[in-house]
């Protein structure tokens, strides 16, 4: 692949700004409520561009993102509670066990519905719910006898290792266990219409909230104390880690958004009749962008979980679900770059800057601050901060214009003038 | 799924020799919508190679029948068949996978697409490469994407598009949307081609043009076509049969010819006692060309 001027100064300055960071962390120049910050804003870009994937480039309006967000942080949080806290790795193992049986039961599922030609989306949705409940029970019992064997393994690891290991498997089974439930949640509901879309994902955002405020009891995590918040969780997610995690969903964002996978998604947005009739499965589709926005969301949960050290379902209540989506809006609908800056801005900004600004007792402000520029910007630009803007790498590349060659091309393109001369 | 993948050479050989059977066959096609029936009791066989014209006052039908066709709306009864495969129940995608697509009446572009992904979206079905290759952008992504990309910016330059490409599709004049559209729906290499209203809101030079292009992409594309359409000049001008309905029923068919002196067409488009005064008008024309 050619690497031309622009690409290449993109990723100095992006990867120049990272480092920078770090040097100046690691010198203890930043201290660590500004490091904090921007480790937040690194999360909610990530959170955001997920978002962005499902509404700015596949039009489905969702505030489901946030739910998933929590599930993310949630599950990750209990491996790694379990690993420090209770010094075994029964979270890793059971979770690792029930989310891959259950992907297998996914996938296996989709070849038999398939070849069940014309049923209903509803009984394909029941047969999922069946299949995914018998894979989830068997996964958890192999995770269970699974458990004293990862945990002697682990323990003749140095802690310091075994810890960011089982970190770092934590944050991706979050994210895997959020793409898994919004497969689920997205079958039925994504055959809705974008208005009604966006109700269902808000309903699915309260009743994960409502389901962490009763997790001790309801769902028997005693660990995650319910309503009474989580404590207790490793701090490790460090810059290095969210920045790693940026990066990665940044370039797989981009490198499927200029394939002819990220067209087809666009293409739902722009006209879902025209798609269909151009033998797009709109459906496929959805599916994708949904499902892979939703791992993102996981993703992030599980990095901001370590940030802090403490999660508290009032970090998801709903009404924080529209933080990404005012990101997305503001930075842009279908724009990477202008994502990623928002997200940053809303973290130095309404968190920092603000904070510090406003004297004592005035942080209340910062939500009439906040939502008065927001309505600024909806009246002056709409389109989001940046429009239509990317920076050079994440630009689509336009081929070279096309030359007729050979004779047979040439001949072709003069009949052609010929025939459409009229306009 | 094989005939989806058929090339167009070999379609070509298919055809001569099925010439005898048609294409597309339409049964007892009727469609309600609530009380209302907008298709009643439709029939139509379409052969290899034809160009057929589906015309009618507004309100009459037709675009019903197109959506029936692409599978946009699902038939209340009769049956579809295209290639001996019946078409009721399917989605729409997986019809024109089979090979029939479609232009809309109101031209239904990727708006803010540039002119070149418009026409690479209609290669998505037969990409060439997974979900893993575009997230790595590997080598069978790049071979792939290349390939693909000359491939629609060859396609463009038979549309005379290609000094285009990156133009954005909603910028572009009306006659060049409509072009486009067109190029879009021939990208998904159909073998049955469905035009709703090509030249609606076309000035004359325009419709000139547009009736050169469709005899210009039948005979390059070997297709068969069912045209929809308003402009009496280019359904006569082009077209070697017309069906003519009205209130969802079929009032008429034959050659441009037969449909001109038709009755029932003159009274459908003009009102009762139309007939009489267009007998009058063409005896007044013979008397002027006599004498």
């Amino acid at each position: 692949m050619r690497i031309d001027r622009h690409t290449l100064g993109f990723w100095v300055v992006l990867l120049g700004l990272i480092i920078l960071v770090q040097v100046l962390v690691s010198l203890g120049i930043l201290s660590p409520f500004w490091e904090t910050l921007l480790k937040i804003g690194a999360v909610m870009a990530i959170v955001s561009l997920g978002l962005n994937l499902i509404y700015g480039f596949n039009g489905q309006f969702s505030l489901g993102q946030w739910g998933f967000y929590a599930i993310g942080a949630y599950a990750a949080a209990d491996v790694t509670y379990r690993w420090t806290q209770m010094n075994n790795a029964s979270g890793l193992t059971v979770l690792f066990a029930a989310v891959a049986l259950v992907g297998v039961a996914f996938f296996l599922t989709a070849k038999l519905v398939a070849r069940l030609r014309g049923i209903d989306p509803l009984s394909a949705f029941a047969l999922y719910i069946v299949a995914t409940l018998i894979a989830a029970v068997i996964g958890v019992q192999i995770g269970i006898a699974l458990i004293a064997p990862v945990t002697q393994l682990l323990a003749t690891l140095p802690p310091g290792l075994a810890l960011q290991i089982v970190y770092l498997i934590a944050v991706l089974l979050g994210g895997c266990l959020a793409a898994e439930v919004s497969y689920l949640f997205g079958l039925p509901v994504l055959t809705l219409g974008s208005d009604y879309f966006g109700i269902a994902t808000l309903g699915f955002t309260i009743i994960v909230k409502v389901l962490l405020d009763n997790s001790d009891t309801l769902l028997g995590f005693e660990e995650m104390k319910g309503a009474r918040g989580m404590v207790g969780i490793p701090k490790t997610t460090s810059w290095f880690w969210v920045a790693l995690f940026l990066v990665i969903v940044i370039v797989l964002l981009r490198n499927l958004l200029h394939s002819s996978h990220g067209r087809a998604i666009v293409s739902v947005r722009e006209d879902e009749i025209a798609a269909k009739a151009m033998g797009i499965d709109v459906g496929q589709q959805k599916t994708l962008a949904f499902v892979l926005g939703s791992l993102f969301a996981g993703l992030a949960g599980g990095l901001y979980a370590h940030i802090n050290g403490f999660l508290h379902p009032n970090t998801f209540n709903f009404i924080r679900s529209f933080d990404p989506m005012i990101i997305v809006v503001f930075g842009g609908l279908g724009s990477v770059s202008g994502t990623i800056i928002a997200a940053f801005t809303w973290a130095l900004v309404l968190e920092g800057f603000l904070r510090i600004l406003l004297p004592t007792g005035f942080e209340t402000w910062r939500f009439v601050v906040y939502p008065l520029f927001l309505l600024v910007m909806m009246l002056l630009r709409p389109q989001g901060l940046f429009g239509g803007f990317e920076f050079p790498y994440l630009r689509p590349v336009l081929p070279r214009p096309y030359v007729p060659e050979t004779e047979e091309q040439v001949a072709l393109v003069h009949a052609v003038e010929e025939a459409t001369e009229g306009d | 799924m094989s005939t989806v993948t058929s090339a167009p050479s070999t379609s070509a050989t298919i055809r001569d020799a099925s010439a005898e059977r048609p294409l597309l066959e339409i049964q007892g096609l009727t469609k309600e919508f609530g009380g209302l029936k907008a298709v009643n009791n439709f029939d139509i066989s379409i052969y290899p190679g034809e160009l057929v014209g589906l015309i009618g006052p507004n309100g009459a039908g037709k675009t019903t029948v197109f959506n029936l066709i692409t599978g946009i709306y699902t038939a209340t009864s009769g049956s579809i068949r295209y290639k001996g495969i019946e078409l009721i129940g399917l989605q729409p995608h997986e019809i024109t996978r089979l090979g029939i697509a479609r232009t809309f009446q109101n031209i239904r572009l990727f708006p803010n697409l540039t002119v070149l992904d418009n026409v690479r979206i209609a290669y998505h079905t037969h990409a060439g490469y997974g979900i893993f290759d575009a997230f790595t952008h590997n080598h069978r992504y790049q071979k792939a994407e290349k390939e693909l990309t000359e491939r629609a910016q060859e396609f463009l330059s038979v549309f005379n598009l290609h000094t285009r490409q990156g133009e954005i599709a909603k910028n572009l004049p009306y006659g060049e949307q409509r072009r486009l559209e067109i190029a879009r729906a021939l990208a998904a290499s159909p073998e049955l081609l469905l035009l709703d209203e090509p030249a609606a809101g076309m000035n004359p030079k325009e419709v000139a043009s547009l009736m050169d292009l469709i005899h210009f992409i039948r005979e390059r594309f070997n297709l068969t076509i069912l045209l929809i359409e308003h402009q009496m000049r280019v359904v006569m001008g082009i077209c070697e049969r017309i069906t003519v309905m009205d209130f969802g029923e079929v009032i008429a068919r034959g050659t441009p010819q037969e449909i001109q002196n038709n009755e029932k067409v003159i009274e459908a488009y003009l009102g009762r006692g139309a007939t009489a005064l267009s007998q009058k008008l063409q005896e007044k024309r013979g008397y002027a060309t006599g004498s």
